[in-house]
C-alpha cells in the first residue's frame, strides 16, 4: 500500500515538476522571442517592465486576465470556449511520454525521469498531437467569422499533408531503435545521434514540426496579414491567451521530441543529462526563432506541394533506404 | 539556375538575421532619449509678439479658414486706437493635424508652429487651448516683421511714416 502512494506521490511530483518548468519555460519563451525577433531586427524588443523586461510575461499575463471575455454573437458557445483549451491541453499532454534524464536513485528507488514511459511512446504522441489541431479547426468553425474558418481550414488541410511525413521521418527512427519508446530511442542513442546517422529523417521531421507549431514558415492558419488573426481572430482576454500559451508550449514539446528523437535527448559529455536536454531543447527552440525572423510565409500552393511532392516521397525513399542500410549491416 | 537562386534566397536571410542581431539597434528609447528633430519641424501652434511687444494676432479669420478640421476659432474685437486683436482665440489640440496650413494662411505672421510635440494628456477638455495658453513672449521665427508697420492704415503710426511709404499728397496743394 505504502509502495503505491510512494510511486503516486514520485509520478505527482513530476508532473508538477514538468508543469511548472514547461509553463516558466513557454511564458520566457515568449519573451526571449521577442527580444531575439526585435534585435535581429534592430529593435531592443520589451525593456521596460523590470530589468531587461523581465518581469513582461506577468505584465502580459495580467493585461490578459483583466481583458473582456469576449464570446461573438451567434458563435458555438461551447465549442468557443474549449477550443483554447484543446490546444494548450494536447500540447502539455504529449509531454507525459518525453524522457528528460536518465533513470535516477532516490532512497534505493529507480525512478526515470519520464511520467509514463509508454511502450507506444511514438504512437501516443503522434496521436495526441493531431488532436491539437482541433483546438484550430473548432476555434475557427466556432467563431462564426470568416477569417477565423478560413484560418481553421487551413490548420486542419496542413494537418493532413504534414502529419503523414511526420510519421513516416519517425519510421527510420525506429527502425534504427528497434523500440517505440521514446526511453529506448534515447538509449539507441547513446553513441551517436540519430541526426547525423540519418539527416534526410532528421531534416523532414524539423520542416513537419514546423508545420505542426503553426509558425513561420508554415503560419498559414494566423496569417495575420490575410486573415487578421486566423483561427484567433474572434478571441480575447485569457482564452486568447490559452492558444498564444499553446503555441509556446507546443513549441517547448516539439523542441523536446526533436530533442528526443535526434539530439540524443541527455547524453552529452561532461555537463549534467538535464542541462544537456534543456540545452538542447533551448537550442531547437532558438532555432525555431531564428526561422522565424529569417523566412517569409508560405503561399498554400507552396506548402501543399512541398508536403506531399517532395517531403512524403522523400520520407517513403528514406524509409526504404534506411532498411536496406540496416538488412546490410544486419 | 533559379535552383541555385532559390537555396541561396533560403540561406541568405538567415545571415542577415544573425549579423543584424550583433548591431546596435535603431530605436531611439523615447523618454530618456529624445529626437533631434528638424527644425521646422510642425508641432504645437503659439501666438507670437511683434518686436514692440503687441499681439501679432489681427482676428482676421484666416486661419480658421484655412483649418482644414476647423480646430481655430476665434471673436475679433478693436481697441480705442483701431487695433484689431481677438477678444478670444482658442485652438483646439484634440483635432489639430498639425498641418501648418494656419501659418501659411497668416498675414502677419501671428500663427507659427514649434518643435513642442508632447502635448499627450489624459483629459481631452485640457487640449483646447486658449489664448492666454498659445499667447508667448517673443516674435518666434522672425524678429523685424511688424504688420501694423508695413501695411497698417496708420493705425500703430501715422499715415506714411512706415518705412518704404511716402507721405500722402496734399490734395489742397498744387506743388509736385
Amino acid at each position: 500500500m505504502s509502495e503505491m502512494l510512494v510511486t503516486l506521490a514520485l509520478i505527482l511530483g513530476k508532473l508538477l515538476f514538468i508543469f511548472g518548468v514547461v509553463l516558466f519555460m513557454a511564458a520566457y519563451l515568449v519573451l526571449a522571442e521577442r527580444k531575439i525577433l526585435g534585435r535581429m531586427q534592430l529593435r531592443y524588443g520589451p525593456n521596460r517592465v523590470g530589468p531587461f523586461g523581465l518581469m513582461q510575461p506577468l505584465a502580459d499575463v495580467i493585461k490578459l486576465l483583466t481583458k473582456e471575455d469576449f464570446v461573438p454573437a451567434r458563435a458555438d458557445k461551447w465549442l468557443f470556449l474549449i477550443a483554447p483549451g484543446i490546444t494548450a491541453v494536447t500540447a502539455l499532454l504529449v509531454f507525459a511520454v518525453i524522457p528528460f534524464g536518465p533513470t535516477l536513485e532516490i532512497f534505493g528507488r529507480q525512478v526515470p525521469l519520464v511520467v509514463v514511459d509508454l511502450n507506444i511512446g511514438v504512437l501516443y504522441f503522434l496521436g495526441v498531437s493531431s488532436m491539437a489541431v482541433y483546438g484550430v479547426v473548432l476555434g475557427g468553425w466556432a467563431s462564426n467569422s470568416k477569417y477565423s474558418l478560413l484560418g481553421g481550414v487551413r490548420g486542419l488541410s496542413q494537418m493532413v499533408s504534414y502529419e503523414l511525413s511526420l510519421g513516416l521521418s519517425l519510421v527510420p527512427v525506429i527502425m534504427m531503435a528497434r523500440s517505440f519508446s521514446l526511453t529506448d530511442i534515447v538509449m539507441a542513442q547513446q553513441s551517436i545521434p540519430f541526426m547525423l546517422l540519418n539527416p534526410v529523417a532528421f531534416g523532414v521531421f524539423f520542416i513537419c514540426v514546423l508545420a505542426e507549431s503553426n509558425r513561420i514558415p508554415f503560419d498559414l492558419p494566423e496569417a495575420e496579414n490575410e486573415l487578421v488573426g486566423g483561427f484567433h481572430t474572434e478571441y480575447s482576454g485569457m482564452r486568447f491567451g490559452l492558444f498564444f500559451v499553446g503555441e509556446y508550449i507546443n513549441m517547448v514539446v516539439l523542441g523536446s521530441l526533436v530533442t528526443v528523437f535526434f539530439l540524443g535527448g541527455w547524453h552529452g559529455p561532461w555537463l549534467p543529462p538535464l542541462l544537456w536536454f534543456l540545452f538542447k531543447v533551448l537550442a531547437v527552440c532558438a532555432m525555431f526563432i531564428w526561422i522565424r525572423a529569417s523566412m517569409p510565409r508560405l503561399r498554400y500552393d507552396q506548402l501543399m506541394n512541398l508536403g506531399w511532392k517532395i517531403l512524403l516521397p522523400l520520407s517513403l525513399v528514406n524509409i526504404l533506404v534506411t532498411g536496406a542500410v540496416l538488412l546490410g549491416l544486419g | 539556375m533559379h535552383v541555385i537562386r532559390g537555396i541561396r534566397g533560403t540561406f541568405q536571410p538567415f545571415w542577415v538575421t544573425l549579423r543584424n542581431m550583433f548591431r546596435k539597434p535603431v530605436t531611439i528609447q523615447y523618454p530618456e532619449e529624445k529626437q533631434q528633430l528638424p527644425e521646422r519641424y510642425r508641432a504645437r501652434l503659439i501666438l507670437t509678439r511683434d518686436p514692440d511687444g503687441a499681439e501679432r494676432c489681427v482676428a482676421c479669420h484666416l486661419c480658421s479658414a484655412a483649418c482644414p478640421v476647423d480646430c481655430i476659432s476665434m471673436q475679433a474685437a478693436e481697441a480705442e486706437d483701431g487695433r484689431r486683436y481677438g477678444a478670444w482665440f482658442r485652438i483646439n489640440f484634440t483635432r489639430c493635424i498639425f498641418c501648418g496650413l494656419c501659418t501659411e494662411a497668416c498675414p502677419t505672421l501671428a500663427i507659427q508652429v514649434t518643435a513642442d510635440f508632447e502635448l499627450a494628456g489624459r483629459d481631452p477638455l485640457k487640449l483646447v487651448y486658449e489664448k492666454e495658453d498659445l499667447l508667448v513672449d517673443h516674435c518666434g521665427n522672425n524678429n523685424s516683421y511688424n504688420f501694423y508697420r508695413q501695411s497698417g492704415i496708420g493705425v500703430a503710426a501715422p499715415r506714411g511714416t512706415n518705412p518704404g511709404e511716402t507721405p500722402p499728397a496734399d490734395v489742397k496743394d498744387l506743388m509736385p
